[in-house]
């Protein structure tokens, strides 16, 4: 079953050197339980298809459907419910809310969503190494603690599919490889289709298919 | 390299033009609104100074009878005893279409001549009935019979004229109030007291001083434009913090690059000033409009309050524009002071990112809770212990600043509470996030607090100062009918007239006199029922009334009795001319800046022979027909006749334009408040877009946030009020209770009025949606770039 399709999808900005022309009649298929890496140079485009994939950016053309909704045709307000519901993202740079604890924010989402599972977030803290720290602040976390909240946050609302935008950028390799084992390992168990814009040959080579981003356009990865 | 560091710092100021422009707008109503109230107090206090150095033989000694008046025989016996003295006569009288203070003089014999503003050319005329008088006086009263030319020399309501004209028009002829004495006298002259036994000398000291009147007054406004001031600064004191903030890069990046630590911090100081006294210019210019449209109404209020002549147009004076100035750069000295001090201890490699400016860190609050408990210590030791006016402001000023720097403590303790209490994921974020920003809005919150409970305080002030008022006013207004006889002469024909036409006719003398060393007035007081029954006492003795009309004591004024700390049943009195009496009780007097004694008609006429009857109260049942009959067959004119509808209505616009400044300036330091709040919240703005993109990504929309930001704005408001509520009260209570009877001498007691608190609860929420409905509305309508930007600055 299809997680994620992208058909066709053209996207352009307008910039000080005239319009460019991000992304160029790129397709893309994600089954469920699959693992893709997205790679590329810099301005090649990854992270603007990611968040037209999240629903975050509309595309001048084409179609996204998350499973079998599509997003194209949705509003505002539909888009940001079926991110609530069924994607998950995972930022470089954690985006975890300051003002709520780590227990908060593991629950955060999945409370959105209406999906709160109070057992599953405890058991997912342990998983990740977080249950010591529940009663404390994002501040108070290393980069690494951080990246595995954000982590739990997205795969305690259980989505369909996980779209991961450099999750290891901000982390040392040691703690990259732990931070991206643990999201390989659980989107797997969840049965989740991921998504992951990286850099790393190394990253990527990890995930079930990789796709090279090349001025705009999908090619094979070198 | 001045020049280079310069335009990097004022950079800035070009990208955030809206920061600048709360900035300038903050300094430059500060200015205004101090130097506005400063402008009326200095035109105000010149015009006391006219009014004392050429009306009120100011710094002359003066001789008095007892009864306020003496025969000019007097004056004739002290001349040929070598005495340099010079008769005057002052009195009320109708001229035109209203009613003058007369003031007659004897030029050739008056220590001043004729007057310093006043032309010596126009002596003979002067003689021959020509009269002075301002500007404002010969609008008011309109064409008269009498000769008038315009002169600003002398104060607003008052006709000066040679004393023989005085006389005839006050129909006090060969009388005169008292006398002045030259200020160099020939020696070996007979002693005062074996020339003129009965007459009092009187030194310029012991003379009721106007500016020590109306100083209570002023110092009121003064209290006022100062709590503005200190609000507008509140704004000054976030934008230059938040550009400091904002700047942290860039001062660091100028350090790296070598400028001089005191070099740039020179910059920052001079980029200040020059805000300052941009700011301050205009600042000046709308405090001039502001005084300019409210000067009226003050004058209008002096007048009615204090008698005290005042012009209803104001002068631009140099030196108060200078001293606006002045202020303006002290008080941005004061709020730049922290980023100046920040910036000289902060190292070359600081860390670039900007951090919550004031960001209250555990010890922080500490700090300022610590603070705010021992100003509210010494509010309870000056509520208990202190006396006078400095006292009573203090109290006030120590009892704001304690509850403004516990706003933050408080509104934090309540937002925890109601995050543990939260059910959804969104309010619990919700709240949590309100207290994490509470220290980036708390200076406009205390600002907020501050003007919320100024207007609380003076609003339950003023509504219960009028509700007592008007209650006051029906007791002490009961005769139907009032009249003012020109002369004694008419007063003995009108009494006849009034006979078989009046039910009661109460006749009012008065002497001025000294009563426990305060300028005071002695009445005379018929019994009657209209008395008895109407007049509310304060601690009155048993059969009060009885002793009263026996002759066995005196009543006084609540302002005497608080002020002299008299106490009915054990004080005794001293009234010249008869010693001491017994005080048989007090009564209230609102308005009356004076001290006063009643006395029963029979020992005031024992005491004081020959004393003018100065007005009738008349009681009848049917007071248009005895007007009509006052001015058709006796044929009295309309303006010696007052019923006591026009009375009542005459002293409540007194008294509605006695606090329409109050108000209008509870309403402009609101409205600085307001901006205070939207400034920290458009300041806010910008770098909450880090921390809302977040949680649009996951799954909120940018029209709920904005709606959220909407709604914490209402929420922070809301608590705001309801702390700013007990706040507002308890400044009510000092005022009512202590600066009011210091400063005028009457207590009144505190009603509350619920209605007036929703009023201004509705205003506040409907000012703070304003504050927060741009910074709200640009959120809504940040596209996906914009919110996307938050991700894309990550790497």
């Amino acid at each position: 079953m299809k997680a994620l399709t992208l058909c066709d999808i053209s996207k352009s900005f307008d910039t000080a050197e005239g319009r460019v022309e991000v992304l160029k009649h790129v397709s893309l298929g994600l089954e469920a339980g699959q693992s893709l890496a997205l790679t590329g140079e810099s301005g090649s485009g990854k992270s603007t298809l990611l968040h037209i994939a999240a629903g975050l950016e509309q595309p001048d053309a084409g179609q996204v459907l998350v499973a079998q909704d599509d997003l194209t045709a949705m509003g505002d307000a539909g888009r940001a419910r079926l991110r609530r519901g069924q994607v998950g993202l995972i930022f470089q740079q954690f985006n975890l809310i300051p003002s709520l604890n780590v227990g908060a924010n593991l629950a955060f989402q999945a409370r959105l969503a209406g999906k709160a599972d109070a057992a599953f977030v405890a058991d997912l803290a342990q998983r990740l190494g977080l249950d010591g720290l529940l009663q404390r602040y994002p501040e108070q976390l290393s980069g690494g603690q951080q990246q595995r909240v954000a982590i739990g946050r997205c795969l305690a609302a259980r989505p369909a599919l996980v779209l991961a935008d450099e999750p290891t950028g901000n982390l040392d390799e040691a703690t990259g490889d732990q931070v991206l084992d643990l999201i390989l390992h659980l989107t797997a168990q969840a049965g989740a289709a991921l998504l992951l814009v990286t850099h790393s040959p190394r990253l990527a080579a990890r995930c079930t298919a990789r796709a090279h981003l090349r001025a705009g356009q999908l090619g094979d990865a070198p | 390299m001045t020049a280079a560091a310069l335009s990097a710092l004022v950079s800035h100021w070009r990208r955030a033009p809206l920061q600048l422009a709360m900035l300038l707008a903050g300094l430059a109503l500060a200015t205004a609104l101090w130097s506005g109230v400063q402008a009326l107090n200095a035109e105000a206090r010149a015009a006391y100074a006219t009014a004392e150095g050429v009306v009120s033989d100011g710094g002359t000694a003066r001789l008095e009878h007892a009864s306020g008046q003496m025969d000019q025989a007097e004056f004739a016996r002290l001349r040929r005893a070598g005495w340099l003295v010079s008769p005057v006569i002052e009195g009320r009288a109708a001229l035109g279409t209203g009613r003058v203070t007369v003031l007659g003089i004897d030029p050739l014999s008056a220590p001043g001549g004729i007057g310093p503003a006043l032309a010596a050319s126009d002596l003979e005329g002067f003689f021959d009935g020509l009269g002075y008088a301002h500007p404002q006086t010969l609008e008011e009263i309109g064409p008269t019979d009498r000769p008038l030319r315009a002169t600003s020399a002398l104060p607003v309501g008052t006709v000066l004229v040679d004393i023989s004209t005085a006389q005839t028009l006050l129909g006090a002829e060969g009388r005169i109030t008292r006398l002045t004495l030259a200020p160099a006298q020939p020696q070996g002259l007979a002693p005062l007291d074996a020339v003129a036994p009965d007459l009092r000398l009187i030194s310029p000291e012991d003379g009721a001083e106007l500016a020590g009147l109306t100083d209570s007054f002023h110092l009121n406004l003064t209290a006022f434009g100062l709590l503005a001031f200190a609000v507008g600064l509140f704004i000054v004191h976030s934008a230059v913090g938040l550009a400091f903030e904002q700047r942290r890069a860039m001062f660091r990046t100028l350090r790296a690059l070598g400028l001089p630590l005191h070099h740039l911090t020179a910059c920052l100081a001079g980029e200040m000033i020059l805000f300052a006294l941009v700011a301050g210019a205009v600042g000046l210019g709308l405090g001039y409009l502001l005084a300019a449209a409210l000067l009226p109404d003050v004058a209008l209020t002096l007048r009615g309050l204090y008698g005290a002549p005042v012009p209803g147009t104001l002068r631009f004076d140099p030196l108060w524009a200078l001293a606006g100035l002045g202020m303006t750069l002290a008080g941005t000295a004061l709020a730049g002071a922290q980023a100046l001090w920040r910036l000289w201890h902060m190292p070359v490699l600081a860390p670039a990112q900007p951090r919550a400016w004031a960001h209250a860190s555990a010890r922080t609050m500490r700090v300022q809770g610590g603070a705010a408990v021992a100003l509210a210590g010494l509010a309870v030791v000056l509520a208990l212990w202190g006396a006078g006016l400095v006292a009573g402001f203090t109290l006030l000023a120590a009892t704001l600043l304690a509850a403004a720097l516990a706003v933050p403590l408080v509104l934090a303790a309540v937002l925890a509470g109601a995050e543990r209490m939260a059910r959804t994921p969104v309010a619990q974020w919700f709240w949590a996030d309100s207290r994490q920003n509470l220290p980036r809005l708390s200076l406009a919150l205390m600002a907020l607090m501050l003007a919320l409970s100024a207007n609380i305080g003076v609003g339950t002030m003023v509504a219960s100062f009028r509700a007592t008022f008007i209650d006051w006013l029906d007791l002490r207004l009961v005769a139907e009918v009032n009249v003012l006889p020109r002369s004694q002469t008419e007063a003995e024909a009108l009494h006849a007239f009034l006979s078989p036409r009046a039910d009661a006719i109460l006749p009012m003398q008065r002497i001025d006199a000294t009563l426990a060393g305060q300028p005071g007035q002695v009445y005379a007081m018929k019994d009657h029922a209209t008395f008895r029954d109407n007049w509310p006492l304060i601690a009155p003795v048993a059969d009060v009334w009885d002793r009263l009309a026996a002759g066995e004591g005196v009543l006084v004024n609540e302002q005497l009795y608080r002020r002299a700390g008299l106490r009915p049943g054990t004080s005794m009195l001293d009234l010249p001319g008869i010693g001491p009496l017994p005080v048989l009780g007090a009564y209230p007097d609102y308005g009356n800046p004076l001290a006063q004694a009643v006395l029963s008609v029979d020992r005031f006429e024992a005491a004081y022979p020959d004393t003018p009857i100065r007005q009738f109260a008349i009681r009848t049942e049917d007071a248009p027909r005895l007007i009509a009959a006052l001015q058709d067959d006796f044929g009295l004119p309309s303006p010696q006749i007052t019923d006591q509808a026009q009375a009542k209505a005459l002293s409540l616009t007194i008294f509605e334009r006695t606090f329409l400044i109050t108000r209008a300036l509870n309403v402009l330091t609101l409205s600085v408040a307001a901006l205070a709040l939207f400034a920290a919240l458009v300041t806010l703005s910008g770098m909450r877009l880090a921390q809302l993109a977040p949680l649009w990504a996951l799954g909120l929309t940018t029209r709920h946030l904005a709606a959220l930001e909407l709604a914490r704005a209402l929420a922070l408001g809301l608590l705001t009020m309801i702390f700013a509520l007990p706040v507002g009260l308890l400044l009510a209570q000092v005022l009512l209770s202590v600066i009011n009877v210091q400063a005028f001498g009457w207590r009144l007691p505190m009603q509350v009025f619920p209605a007036d608190w929703a009023r201004l609860g509705l205003w506040a929420g409907v000012a703070v949606l304003l504050a927060a409905l741009l910074p709200a509305v640009r959120l809504w309508r940040r596209g996906p770039a914009q919110l996307l930007r938050v991700f894309a600055q990550e790497r």
